[in-house]
This record gives structure tokens, sequence and C-alpha cells, in this order.
């Protein structure tokens, strides 16, 4: 007994200590922004199943808006009122909710330029494009031949193409009822390359090229001198189509797939692409009608990969890669195979004299696999387990993520060594350098995206809050200065110096440019039409009333339309609209910005509504009533303005 | 007149051109939502800056809106400073010093005519208030001052010349201690 209690005592204190977490002194100062201070980067989060995309600043961690992209949101009436309702179509119908796991800012000469900023929707194959001067959604498309489009919506270095391919490789679109155990012969990837119009930022697919039938991940596209090059990384190369936990594992090395989009484009120009008839739904938001449009379009042009020779090629990479990171001077690959234990990083010359001088370990479905050691400029040892995601600082580091080990680890990009590593809490999954996947990164911060928070934050019951972490890396040690809670799961984040962004921001719609049918552009518009039982309520809002604000006359049976149109000029001053009883949304419209809410009341009766933005000193006087009369009654149509009403 | 005297003049009397392209006077409004206050300037002829929003704020209390059309002076100031410049111009080329007295006379009347006016419209926005806004303070009325600052409620009015009124400031400063010089100094030389 004696005995037991010495060596047990022993091995107690034997057990090696933990790294300890990294807290910097002076932590509380460095992430201390003075009220009335701005934060000196936006950081964009994705908000994974919330569908949206999170907006905080840093280094202070403080959430600034949730922008709506592809869920509804009841709050600002996204995707409820009748301009927006068009956003979400697709060819599946109206899908009012997505996955959203990718950041993307649009880049000028591979510099973030503070344009736009993309995301995907991994369910339902789509990109969207959010407009930076007014932080809305403006454009969604949605991808055909897809199935999760997870390596998406990563963009050249002038953002002439954002990516999109799928994680879930299907049968081409229309020939897609086989049994799935023909996935080796009839799956495929599409490896989508959607142009983005310099000018305006409208996207369309270009083209799509057809691939062997893997799990598409990740994606980055070349810098400089790999500037014509895309990179994807894939897993399940066993192309197995059930238990892909035990079966998709199995191979040592699965694939980075190198894509020669300049030479795809130059197929695609001398016709050697095909059309062939697709459906997928493109969605454009106009911030001077402030309505969207749906347009159906029915075809597509592919490449098939196999039958273009120096197209694409399979770089073997270990073991189901997940980030694809291109370093700043585009010389160098970073792969990071999820299940292995090194982070084997690749030189772009090495691979072009590979292809060169057809260092070819095999062919897969047709397309060359090159040599694993003739594209390898090395590998970091010692690294951690489960590498992730892989950014890059100015100073020649580079940052991977360790989602098994739970750590960042920081190592140097030249000589392959690990220098420096710090734990997260906890399994961290991508992590951001702002800028830190451009050509020019900031080497102030790195933040962790985690995907466990447990007993880091007061519970909130078995849901608990998603989380980031803050790390300074101006140092030779990274140090940690902050956890912040972010909403839904920050898959990935894209930060960018705040100025690129706010010497163009918007601060209201200019009301003469409003071309919304519905508008009512002065006190004068305010009115009430009906036609058959469509009731249009042109109303117009402004410190502080409603005009109409009181309207009798209305039916059972009819459908009311209230176009309210703010007519305040000024920053900062919305106004809502709410109906009792409305079984959508309320509205929060922009100043000089028209919405419209569609509501069909459900019982006789005296319905008011009002703002609900407190807008100013007479906001709770800001309210009207809409009175529902029998179908079958003689009550004539009438409204009373608030305004006139007052003088 | 000195040939120096009559450049003075003539130099005065082109510096009041400016006031045509530039606002004579503004009036500033400052309060806790609006640390970056909103300005109104007062031009020979318009108003320019946030108007909109200072009739916006204006209605709580009451106040008539502010419109170009109410002033019928912005039909006649640009007469007004059109004539007394080419009189000055015309004093200028004559060097007749009874007759640089009568535009400094001219000058000093339509200055006092013009405050005159711009203090009856200050009182009739502050006092002359809809009986009906949904603000009203006993015994306050909300007459912005005519130099200087001022509060009001929660706003911090301010009333100052604007670039085209300092120009007919100076000029008429100097053309006045011309007119002194001529008259007194140079007599007893």
């Amino acid at each position: 007994m004696v005995l037991f209690a010495i060596v047990a005592g022993t091995f107690t204190s034997c057990k090696p200590k933990k790294v300890g977490s990294l807290m910097a002194g002076d932590a509380a100062q460095k992430v201390y922004v003075a009220p009335g201070k701005f934060d000196e980067f936006y950081l964009f989060t994705s908000g994974g199943f919330s569908g949206q995309l999170g907006v905080y600043g840093l280094p202070s961690g403080r959430l600034l808006k949730n922008i709506p992209v592809f869920s509804q949101d009841p709050t600002t009436g996204w995707g409820y009122t009748e301009e927006s309702k068009p956003m979400f179509n697709t060819s599946h119908g109206f899908v009012p909710w997505d996955d959203a796991h990718h950041p993307e800012l649009s880049k000028t000469n591979g510099e973030d330029d503070g344009r736009w900023i993309f995301i995907n929707g991994n369910n339902t194959p789509r990109i969207a494009r959010i407009d930076l001067t007014s932080f809305r959604t403006v454009d969604i498309i949605e991808i055909p031949n897809a199935g999760g489009n997870h390596a998406s919506p990563f963009c050249t270095e002038n953002t002439e193409y954002v990516v999109g391919n799928s994680r879930f490789s299907v049968p081409l679109d229309g020939k897609d009822d086989v049994p799935v155990s023909t996935f080796k012969e009839n799956f495929k990837g599409a490896a989508t390359f959607i142009k983005v119009d310099p000018e305006s930022g409208k996207m369309s697919v270009a083209f799509q090229i057809v691939v062997p039938g893997f799990n598409y991940d990740l994606a980055h596209a070349g810098k400089g001198v790999s500037h014509d090059w895309m990179f994807f990384t894939c897993y399940n190369t066993e192309q197995a189509h059930n238990l892909l936990e035990v079966n998709a594992s199995q191979n040592d090395k699965d694939f980075v797939m190198a894509v020669n989009w300049k030479k795809a484009e130059e197929l695609v120009a001398q016709g050697k692409g095909k059309k062939i008839p697709a459906r997928y739904m493109h969605n454009m938001y106009d911030e001077k009608s402030h309505s969207a449009t749906s347009t159906e379009e029915k075809e597509v042009t592919i490449i098939m990969a196999e039958d273009m020779p120096g197209l694409v090629y399979y770089i073997p990479c270990p073991k189901s890669p997940h980030g694809c990171d291109v370093s700043p001077d585009g010389k160098y690959m970073v792969a990071s195979g999820k299940l292995a234990a090194t982070i084997p990083v690749f030189a772009f010359d090495k691979m072009l004299k590979a292809i060169d001088s057809k260092a070819f370990e095999g062919k897969v479905s047709g397309i060359p696999v090159l040599k694993y050691d003739e594209v390898l400029a090395g590998e970091v040892p010692q690294t951690g387990l489960g590498p992730l995601h892989t950014e890059f600082d100015d100073k020649g580091f580079a940052y991977t993520s360790f989602f098994v080990s739970s750590e960042i680890v920081k190592w140097d990009l030249e000589k392959r060594v690990v220098v420096d590593r710090a734990p997260t809490y906890y399994s961290i999954g991508h992590l951001c350098v702002p800028g830190g996947d451009s050509r020019k990164p900031s080497g102030k911060y790195v933040v962790a995206l985690n995907k466990i928070t447990k007993d880091r934050y007061l519970p909130t019951g078995p849901e608990l809050t998603q989380s980031a972490q803050l790390f300074d890396i101006s140092g030779e040690k990274m140090t940690l200065l902050l956890d912040f809670p972010t909403i839904g799961e920050p898959h990935y984040a894209q930060a960018i110096a705040a100025d690129k962004i706010v010497k163009n921001s918007r601060k209201f719609f200019k009301i003469e440019e409003n071309v919304n049918p519905f508008a009512a552009k002065s006190e004068a518009e305010a009115k009430v039409v009906r036609k058959g039982n469509r009731v249009d309520v042109y109303m117009i809002a402004i410190r502080s009333h409603l005009n109409p604000d009181n309207i009798e006359g209305i039916k059972m049976g009819d459908e009311v339309y209230f176009h309210v149109t703010n007519l305040e000029q000024d920053w900062d001053v919305p106004h809502g609209f709410a109906v009792k009883g409305a079984n959508n949304a309320e509205l929060l419209i922009m100043p000089g910005e028209t919405q419209t809410l569609k509501w069909i009341p459900n019982r006789v009766g005296m319905f008011p509504f009002y703002c609900t933005d407190f807008c100013s000193a007479l906001h709770q006087e800001m309210q009207g009533y809409a009175r529902v009369s029998p179908a079958n009654s003689a009550i004539p149509l009438t409204f009373s303005g608030g305004a006139t009403a007052a003088e | 007149m000195k040939t120096s005297s009559r450049n003075i003049v003539f130099l005065c009397t082109i510096l009041m051109i400016g006031a045509f392209f530039f606002p004579f006077w503004k009036i500033i409004l400052e309060a806790p939502q609006y640390p970056e206050g909103l300005e109104m300037k007062i031009w020979l002829y318009k108003i320019t800056g946030d108007v909109d929003k200072i009739n916006g704020l204006n209605h709580y209390i009451g106040m008539k809106l502010i419109h170009e059309d109410e002033f019928p002076e912005f039909k006649i100031m640009p007469w007004a400073l059109g004539f007394l410049i080419t009189f000055g111009l015309l004093s200028a080329l004559l060097r007749k010093r009874a007759l640089l007295w009568a535009w400094v006379s001219a000058l000093v009347a339509a200055g006092g005519i013009a405050f005159v006016d711009f203090y009856q419209w200050l009182y009739d926005y502050g006092h002359n208030l809809n009986p009906h806004a949904a603000i009203k303070v006993p015994g306050m009325s909300y007459q912005p001052p005519m130099l200087g600052y001022k509060q009001l409620l929660n706003f911090l009015a301010g009333s100052f010349p604007d670039i085209g009124g300092y120009f007919v400031i100076i000029a008429a400063g100097g053309i006045l201690t011309i007119a002194v010089y001529e008259q007194f100094y140079r007599k007893n030389k």
C-alpha cells in the first residue's frame, strides 16, 4: 500500500506540465479601444450554420454588425420583404438558409481592396457578394453540377474569378438518378470559375472544369509567379461512398489539385468548352430600386479535365488535406493534411519543372499525378497533430492551426522549422492574419477561430457560445490577448485595415435616386390605392410620423402591401415598420430606401402599426391604425395623413 | 486723394466682389447627437448647408420651415452689393473725397439695414412658433444670436460671418480707414 502510494506519487510528479496560457501582462491595454475611438481592423467572420456574416472590430473584438446573407432575417426584413425575397431563389425554389463557410475579400494586385467580400453557401451551392460600401448582400449566384460548395469562394489576384468546387461530388445535373455504388464512374467534381465584373462586381459562371469525383475541400489562387494557377485540396481520393470516416481515410496521401486557369480561359475562348443545359439562379440586388431580381440561367460551359492535357495536375499530399495556402510571394503552396503530423511545403518552380520533365507517378482518371518528392520543397517536422490551415505574416513566418492538438504553430517559411507554439481554447479550425492570404499580410495579429469553447465563458445551457481568440504576433512569441464570442460558427474570417473601408462607407441612400416603383418620395405622394383585392399603401416615414397614418376600408380577403419609404436624408436615422399579427416580419428601412411588407389580415378588427426603431423624441407617437372590415362591407377606402392632421 | 489711397480703395472694392462667390454668413448648431455640428450658410442670393436637417429638427419646436423663396432679400442683395461696388469703383476713379464719404455712408447704411433685417428674421423664426408644436417650453423662445453663441435647449447655436462676409467687412474697414486718413491726416501734412 505504502509502496503503491510512493509509486503513484512518483508518477504524478512526473506528469509533464501543460504549456501555460501565454497571457501578456499588458493584454488588456493592447485590446482596449477607448470609448468613441475606432478599431484598427474590420474582421469578417463566417456565420457557419447561421448563414450570415459577422463584422467585428480588432483588436477590441467588439461586434459591429451581423450581415444577413443566406438566412432570412426578420429583424431587418431581409428575405421577407417583397424587394429582398428574390435573393433567396434557387433552382430548388426559395431556400431561406445556408451553411456559410469562407469569407473572401476582393483583391487588386493580390492585395485586399475593400470593395466586396464574398462568402460561400455550402449546402445549396451558392456564392454571395457583399458590397462593403453598404454592408449589404447584393449578388447571389447558384452553382450547377455541384454538391457542398466548400472549396469556395477564393479569388484570383485581381478578382478575375472566384471559385467553387464540390465537397460532395455528384453526377452532372440531369444524369444523377444513378446508384450511389457507381460513384467512381459517375460522380464528378466541378471546379467552377465565376467571373467577377471588374466594375460592377456582377458575377457569372464562366466555366466549370469537370474533375474526378473526390471531396474538394479548400482552395487558394497563386500569386505573382504562380498567378495563373488555382490550387484545390481534396480528400476521399479512395472515392468511397459509404462510411467515409474510415473508408476515406485509407490512402496515405490524397491530393492538391493544380489548375492552370489561364489555360482554361484560353480553351474556352477557343471554343473548346462544351455548352450543356443547366438550371441555376442568379439574384442581384439593386441599391437604386432597393429591389432584387432573379434570373434563371439555362446553360453552362464545361471543360472535361481528362480531355485537356496541361490543364490539371494532382500533387500527392498527406493525409486528407484541408487548407491549401499560397505564400505571399507565390513561391510555395502549403497544404495541411488534417490527419497528418507534418506540413508539406510545395515549391511552385519545382512543380513547373516536374510538369516539364513529366515526373509523373501515374494517372488518375486520365489526369497526371506528379511525384511527391519532385514537387516538395520540404516538410515541416515535429509540428503537431492535425494541421488545418495556414496564413502568413510580413516577416517570413507562417502560422498553422492544429485542430487535434488545439494550437497555433508558428514556423519559418524558408527554413521550415517550428519557432513557437501557442495553445488555443479549444480545437482551432481556421485562423486569420489580417491580409494573411494576400500579397501584403500585416504582422500584428492572428485570430484563432475555435470549434469548442466548453469552460471559457459563463455557461448558457447545452448550447454554448462560439468563439475567437486574438493573439499578438508582433514579437517573437505569440501572446494571447483576448477571447471574444462570435455569432454562429466562425469557420473562417478575413480582416482588413479599417481605413480601406471607412473611406467608402455609405451614410444613406439619396431619395432622388430611389427608383422603386412603389416609392412615395414626398409627403404629397403618400396614398392608398385599391386594385381588386390588392391594396397598395404608399407610405412615408419621417420624424416623427407615418403617412398615411389611419387607413379604413380594408376588407377580409385583401392583400395589403405596405410600401414604406424612409424620407430622412441623414446618417443613422432608420425607421422601422411593424403591424399587429404580421406573419412574416417587420421592416427596417434606411434613409432614402423603400421596403415592402405584404400583409394578409386574418380577421376583422383594428390593427395598430408603428415605427420599431426609436428614431426621435416623438418615436412613440409614430403610429397608425389599419381597420379591417368584413369582405361584404360597404366602407370606402379612406386614409389620413399624420403631417396634414398635425398642422 | 493720394494714388496709394485710391489703389487701396480700388483693391477693397475688388475684394467685395468676392462676396458673390462665397457664403456671407453662417449659423452653426451643435448638440449631443450632432457632435460634428449642423451648418447653414447664407449667401447673397441663396441658402446652403444642412437646411433640410435643421428644418426637420425645428419642426419639434414649431419653428417655420426655412425656405429660400421666403426671403425677398435674396433678390435685392446682389443688386445692392453690385451698386455699392460700382459706386466704389467710381469714387476710386474720380478720386473725389466727397464721393468717398458718400460711399462710406451708403456702406454703413446698407450694413445697418442688413443687420436690422437679419435681427427681424431671427426674431420672427425664434418667436413665431406653431402653437401645435410637440415641444413647448413655457417662456422659451428660440431666437438665434446675431453674433456669437447661445444655448437653445439641447442645441448650442452660433452665428458668425463667413468668408464672403469677412471680405466685405475687411473692405469696408479698409475704405473707412482711407476716408478718415484722407480727411484728417493728409490735410495736416
